[in-house]
């Protein structure tokens, strides 16, 4: 049986772990290499690598560290964060990453999925879609999250997987880094709108909030950052959470 | 760094990234050459081959290297990965192409659920084989695929999503598995040290 996935999501800056509130208040969480994989050891079904350096230098280093973390672990792993162009997805692939994730690059311009989909697959091009509640529907927003489109979350997801991706990560950023769980009908929404899977993100606080994401939220894995990099829980713990409750699980 | 076993040719065609599988057969210390290049690709003493895109240009690149028919004639140990594995059939209806027609039947997509498959799931051995000794009998192995196998005579690992299909194959001297070992934590590089050591 296909089991749900559980993904820990390390927010890289300048070669180091960081993990924010809301987007902001960066706390140093450690060395991305070896936090990859500790992970992949301690049972991560996959890695999200978001590269958030704003500089040059910064995006170089990103590249050398996806080698160092394909050759430390062995699951697969998606790697985003300022990708622009088909030739950083082709460089990002050729570094070891397994998937890469595409947020505003696809926003300024939607048939860069196309090409990427044609070039390298839709199973390695992820839509990241962060989105704000915006009364009954919910708004998706751009560069970081600090800009607003006019674009509505659901139809910006149906329109990615026509387009060419193979998965959704749906990130709440009125959830993000809150602890408060998912945004659940949004996750729902999402879900049932498209026929790929949908990784849900923002707002992980505890294993109740993941095994919610999973089973009302109809996601097909979870995404979780800070509950992993403080030692809050583990993923075996986790995991042991949500077998319980009965969600398939791999241990 | 001293390497040992046997020489490893993993098929290159296209722009297809193998560095994952590097990455996995340097972790066992195996000796690996990438080439697209025929008489050097016959010169090995075991293959992979590994799948990359869809079916149909796949099918031509492999025709465009002169590959074809070498591949369909070699008798070279060799393990089909994902696409590789598919390919060795009659046909699929990714673009309706003709495969290399090594298994009978055909690929088809899946019809229910979410589309790729994707994630870890289980493998289960319909038979002993030489690639599952040592690994226990429900195994989790990671999948990203669209298309699937039929079960057949042929079929040494089944796996259910939806309906069950041959995540593992083998004809002869010839293996094929639908899942990724390279990313398959310890028990995908148990299989491929199976692969390099006992078939």
């Amino acid at each position: 049986m296909l089991t749900r996935r559980i993904i820990p999501c390390l927010d890289v800056k300048n070669g180091r772990t960081v993990k924010g509130t809301q987007f902001v208040d960066l706390r140093d969480a450690g060395d991305p290499v070896e936090l990859a994989a500790q992970y992949a050891e301690g049972g991560a079904d996959e890695l999200v690598l978001l590269d958030i350096s704003a500089t040059l230098e910064g995006r170089s280093t990103f590249l050398s560290l996806v080698t160092r973390v394909a050759e430390a672990v062995m699951v697969p792993f998606t790697v985003g964060g300022g990708i622009a162009a088909i030739d950083d997805i082709l460089r990002a692939l050729d570094a070891g990453a397994d998937k890469v994730s595409l947020n505003s690059a696809i926003l300024r311009d939607p048939s860069l999925l196309e090409v990427c989909a044609r070039r390298v697959g839709s199973q390695s091009v992820v839509a990241a879609i962060d989105v704000r509640r915006s009364g009954a529907s919910w708004n998706v927003w751009t560069r970081s999250g600090t800009t607003a489109t006019a674009r509505d979350a659901v139809t910006w997801a149906r329109e990615t997987v026509e387009r060419g991706a193979g998965e959704i990560l749906l990130t709440s950023m009125d959830r993000d880094g809150t602890n408060d769980g998912y945004d659940l009908d949004l996750l729902r929404s999402v879900s049932d709108a498209v026929s790929v899977p949908v990784i849900a993100s923002g707002g992980a606080g505890n294993a109740d909030h993941l095994a919610a994401a999973l089973t009302q939220g109809r996601a097909d894995a979870v995404l979780a950052a800070s509950i992993f990099h403080y030692g809050r829980l583990t993923i075996a713990q986790v995991k042991h959470t949500l077998a319980e409750k009965g969600i398939p699980v791999r241990r | 760094m001293i390497s040992n076993g046997p020489l490893i040719g993993l098929i290159r065609y296209g722009s297809g990234n193998l560095r994952s599988l590097e990455n996995a057969l340097h972790r066992l210390n195996v000796p690996t050459v990438v080439s697209d290049d025929p008489a050097k690709l016959g010169s090995v003493e075991k293959l992979i081959f590994p799948g990359v895109g869809e079916a149909r240009s796949a099918m031509e690149r492999l025709t465009d290297a002169g590959l074809l028919s070498w591949l369909r004639s070699t008798t070279q140990p060799f393990l089909g990965i994902c696409l590789g594995m598919q390919l060795l059939f009659d046909r699929s209806t990714e673009r309706e192409t003709d495969c290399l027609g090594v298994l009978p039947g055909t690929i088809t997509r899946f019809s229910s659920g979410k589309v790729p498959h994707m994630g870890w799931n289980t493998v289960e051995p319909t038979g002993d084989d030489p690639l599952w000794s040592g690994l226990p009998p429900n195994a989790y192995f990671y999948f990203v695929h669209s298309y699937f196998a039929p079960l057949g005579d042929f079929t040494i690992g089944r796996t259910e999503y939806g309906q069950g299909f041959s995540s593992a194959v083998r004809h002869g001297s010839r293996w094929g598995v639908q899942f990724h070992p390279e990313k398959s934590g310890a028990d995908g590089l148990k299989l491929l040290r199976n692969f390099v050591e006992r078939c």
